[in-house]
């Protein structure tokens, strides 16, 4: 454990993060997690963020150490997509029992792992440590090394137990086990100039497949992706390229960093959201490849692909630009992507109402400010029933947020629209960001909304819905149905805790 | 009549099983203004919050005692104390069930004594009924998380009858956690039209059945309230369906003397008749007609399937009792059962009608389903069926890739007539059209297997008490 201690440590005191550099020596010890609330936290746990971070590694064998919960409650439930292996959404677990608690779980371990190597022979058996085996002290490093040596396969230890901290941190640590033990340790069969590291992009809905088409006009070849659509030996040789991109907001900022400090290959953040940010995005890849040896020409090539993309998605994106013009969307995420999909909606003509930045950084919140001009926008946790209030008062027409909050929004028959990482549409690049837009407008234009909102024949003109019930009760005085007084006790006992 | 084969592998591949806290905060979710609360790091109940949510598609009230590693090293108390703290200050719950995970159980968190604490020190929190159970992740399954959740409901709210006079008309209904909130409804029609009155523990047709709801609440939506669960005491039968309802309806009895009849399913024609008959007989009512045209109505659908069902292969996946229901109806049908492989031990597991249950994985199944026609069990088999070009009918939880999992009904005549059916036109879609090359080398090459002269194991008798 003192390893992970250290290695968390490590993680917290991250010299690029801006935020960080801005605490004092004790805070920074601290994390960069808030304590969590018993009986009011909400999020994945370390482990949850490694899995995420490193399941879309197609070809390798993820092999979670722990009790039936980690992975027989999780397994195969992302959208990473594969053009190759699918041996990722195949679910491994040592399902810990009492006896292993008993005796521990090292041997149990080393069998499980040989046990993939006969079958499935994977380029390499990733292992996740969860909080049981943390706690009774499986050595897991020494399994894993006398199981790499035994079976001739690389076992990594992923030091994840879910009790350190948030999924945010998970992705960290899973960054960390890929410096210190996958990064630098193949070489690829050849390189060239326009070799790119894509860092903290998972192919979710295939969206990597969005980008890749024009990287290949451009002759820039993605040495490596981390994580999504790789196989374990892109990353095993990543340490090769020439320069690196991003995604995902501070993911994985510690496996970029390290990489410029350690191999010298410079990276920027950028996002794959929004049609001007893709745009960025390709500039900034060319402007470092440029740097780093490329032909200068590639700059004119990339502004040549970017002209043409662009007046395509706009040209796409314009008959629903009438349609979508002025329509308010309350956008409800973890923060990672708030600020690129904020400049995506207002493309297409919408106006954001109110964005959460709960898990988003200082800098995050700084461009979400200088795109929407309002510090007001803003808000760190928006309560049920304030985002019920505001799709009611129609404040907003549509919520986009991950498929947790959905039912707020469905339950009061306002339309909605999944942005997480569980949707099935794929938003990156021009392609993405039209086919975005296109779904918010199917959604607004179903005519389902007015439908739904029908009443039932047997209620009565002027019978108060439970909505506006909740919505009278005290603490939302403003209201204009204030003039309607509650008619149950617990809306207005819970109004008042709400208050 | 089925033996249990135990997996004898190191490595779990595609895990059928989850985990009890899961299991048991299920269970809390079928409690009116109810808060689940699982004692342990934050994932534990972020899985299962998504596991939930993609399954019933519905908001899930589910909280965490957010254990970190220091909390977890050095106890609980101050954790579990302050999530009860906070949830009845934000969510005015009337119930909070509090289950352990592995992480807690490792430590040896005491729950029971924690609880009590909370009490002692928060006299003001006597109006909140607070339960606990003990649901190490490591080990049983799903399905012995609900049982235990249903059981330390039972002890803790149920109070004795105390020479009260019973209302001959109010039974007790304990559904396993295989019985769907589309079944709970379907059961409580069947019950009521008898004259009688349910009293469901845990009811998910109320807080997961996909309704819009009256009011706008954090906690459950609906289920069944804890002024309903004391005066369980009162009623005059408890029904349990499943044997994993055996536990909580002997501590249902041993309180306060209510006398219990296990259903071991209620899927099939034998198993519905003991059923109507049970009811018919404790009500003095005569079966109402709807239900006797039903009976012929799934005799009719029997008659009709058979011929699609018949000797046909089944790999089926399913918790004990689940399955239990499963082979024996379509059993009774003439379906073939090539593999069947399940998640924890269960009495009921002696008398599936097939020769082997496993107790494994999915990648068992699949495995032993290279000569099946049909895969049956949770979502998750989508891949194994995928591999296999089988079709694959979802049953049991998650279903996250299917709508309507919730009112998914396969109790009752009718309940059965419609599985049946369902799983009839699965078979029916994919009947193999003869080609004219079918028969060119049809006879089994030398040394290779002929066909099982065995006689079917299935038909051999009725298994329900």
């Amino acid at each position: 454990m003192t390893s992970l201690n250290q290695t968390i440590q490590d993680v917290f005191n991250e010299p690029s993060c801006g935020k960080n550099q801005a605490k004092s020596e004790k805070e920074r010890k601290k994390g960069c997690t808030k304590q969590l609330q018993p009986g009011g936290a909400a999020g994945g746990c370390a482990f949850d963020g490694a899995k995420i971070a490193l399941q879309p590694i197609t070809d390798v064998a993820h092999l979670v150490h722990g009790p039936i919960a980690c992975e027989g409650n999780s397994w195969d439930n992302r959208g990473a997509k594969s053009s190759g292996s699918k041996l990722y959404r195949t679910g491994f677990t040592t399902d810990m029992t009492e006896n292993d608690i008993v005796f521990g779980g090292e041997k149990h371990l080393f069998k499980a792992i040989r046990e993939i190597v006969e079958k499935y022979a994977p380029p390499a058996v990733f292992v996740y440590e969860t909080c049981v085996p943390a706690m009774i002290g499986d050595d897991i490093d020494a399994v894993c090394k006398r199981a790499a040596e035994k079976f001739a396969t690389p076992c990594i230890p992923i030091h994840s137990p879910g009790f350190v901290g948030p999924k945010n941190l998970g992705n960290k640590l899973a960054g960390e086990a890929m410096l210190k033990h996958v990064i630098g340790t193949k070489e690829p069969e050849y390189t060239t100039p326009y070799d790119i590291n894509v860092i903290g992009e998972y192919n979710l809905s295939g969206e990597l497949w969005q980008i890749r088409p024009l990287l290949d006009e451009l002759g820039i070849r993605i040495l490596s992706c981390i994580s999504g659509d790789a196989r374990y030996e892109e990353v095993a040789w990543s340490h090769r390229a020439k320069a690196a991109m991003m995604v995902c907001s501070k993911a994985m900022i510690n496996v970029a960093r390290k990489m410029e400090e350690r191999y010298g290959i410079p990276f920027f953040e950028g996002s794959f959201y929004g049609i001007e940010d893709m745009s960025d995005t390709l500039r900034e890849i060319a402007r470092l490849l440029v740097e780093r040896g490329a032909d200068g020409e590639l700059m004119a090539r990339t502004e040549a692909v970017i002209t043409r993309e662009e007046a395509r998605a706009w040209a796409a994106i314009e008959p629903y630009k009438q349609r979508l013009s002025g329509k308010k969307v309350l956008l409800v995420t973890g923060g990672v992507k708030s600020w690129s999909v904020v400049a995506a909606l207002q493309e297409a003509g919408m106006t954001i109402v109110g964005t959460s930045v709960k898990k988003s950084t200082r800098e995050d919140k700084e461009k979400v400010k200088k795109l929407m001009g309002d510090d007001a926008h803003m808000f760190d946790n928006l309560a049920p029933r304030e985002m019920y209030r505001k799709l009611k008062d129609a404040e907003a027409d549509i919520m986009l947020s991950g498929g947790r909050s959905q039912f707020i929004a469905l339950k009061a028959s306002m339309p909605w629209m999944d942005i997480n990482q569980e949707r099935h549409v794929a938003f990156a690049g021009y392609h993405g960001m039209v086919a975005m837009v296109a779904e918010i407008d199917r959604t607004l234009a179903n005519p389902v909304w007015q439908e739904v909102r029908r009443p039932a024949p047997w209620e009565r003109a002027g019978d108060v819905a439970w909505q506006d019930r909740a919505l009278d009760a005290p603490g939302h005085v403003a209201s204009v149905r204030s003039a309607n007084p509650p008619d149950t006790g617990r809306a207005t006992v819970r109004g008042k805790e709400a208050a | 009549m089925a033996q249990l084969v135990k997996s004898r592998k190191a490595c779990t591949v595609n895990p059928l099983k989850m985990s009890q806290p899961i299991g048991g905060a299920l269970a809390f979710m079928g409690m009116r203004a109810a808060m689940p609360l699982l004692h342990g790091s934050q994932g534990c109940t972020s899985f299962g919050l998504v596991l939930f949510v993609r399954h019933f598609r519905e908001a899930i009230p589910l909280q965490t005692t957010a254990m970190s590693e220091v909390a977890t090293v050095l106890g609980g108390f101050e954790n579990v104390e302050q999530a009860v703290l906070n949830i009845v200050a934000k969510t005015r719950p009337e119930l909070i069930g509090i289950c352990s995970t592995g992480v807690t159980e490792v430590k040896g968190d005491d729950l029971a004594g924690f609880v009590e604490l909370i009490r002692q020190r928060h006299p003001e929190l006597a109006g909140v009924a607070i339960v606990q159970c003990s649901t190490p992740d490591f080990s049983g399954a799903f399905e012995d998380g609900w049982t235990k959740a249903v059981t330390a409901m039972v002890e803790a709210m149920v109070t004795g009858a105390d020479g009260a006079i019973r209302d001959p008309r109010r039974i007790n209904v304990l559904p396993g956690c295989h019985v769907t909130p589309g079944d709970i409804d379907e059961l409580r029609a069947i019950i009521e039209s008898f004259g009688l009155i349910p009293t469901f523990l845990p009811d998910l047709s109320g807080s997961l059945d996909g309704h819009i709801p009256e009011e706008f609440t954090p906690t459950t939506l609906g289920g069944t309230g804890p002024e309903e669960v004391r005066a369980m005491g009162l009623a005059s039968w408890t029904l349990a369906i499943g044997e994993q309802m055996r536990a909580p309806a002997q501590a249902l009895e041993a309180k306060s003397g209510v006398p219990f009849r296990l259903f071991e399913r209620l899927t099939g024609l034998a198993a519905c008749d003991e059923l109507y008959g049970f009811l018919s007989m404790i009500s003095g009512q005569p079966v109402p007609p709807r239900y006797r045209r039903q009976r012929g109505q799934l005799v009719d659908a029997m008659l009709d399937s058979h011929f699609h069902i018949g000797g046909r292969k089944f790999a089926i996946g399913a918790e004990p009792d689940l399955l239990f229901a499963l082979v024996s109806a379509l059993g009774e049908v003439g379906a073939e059962v090539v593999s069947a492989v399940t998640t924890t031990t269960s009495p009921i597991i002696a008398k599936i009608p097939c020769e082997e249950v496993l107790l494994g994985d999915l990648e068992d199944l699949e495995a032993g389903a290279a000569q099946a026609d049909i895969l049956m069990t949770h979502s998750h088999g989508r891949q194994a069926a995928e591999r296999l070009h089988l079709p694959h009918f979802r049953i049991g939880i998650p279903m996250f890739d299917t709508l309507g999992a919730a009112h998914l009904v396969t109790v009752g005549y009718r309940g059965t007539r419609d599985l049946l059916f369902a799983v009839g036109n699965m078979l029916m879609h994919r009947h193999h059209e003869p080609g004219p090359e079918d028969w060119r080398n049809a006879w089994p090459e030398e040394g290779a297997c002929a066909p099982s002269s065995d006689p079917s194991p299935h038909a051999e008798k009725e298994l329900v008490p």
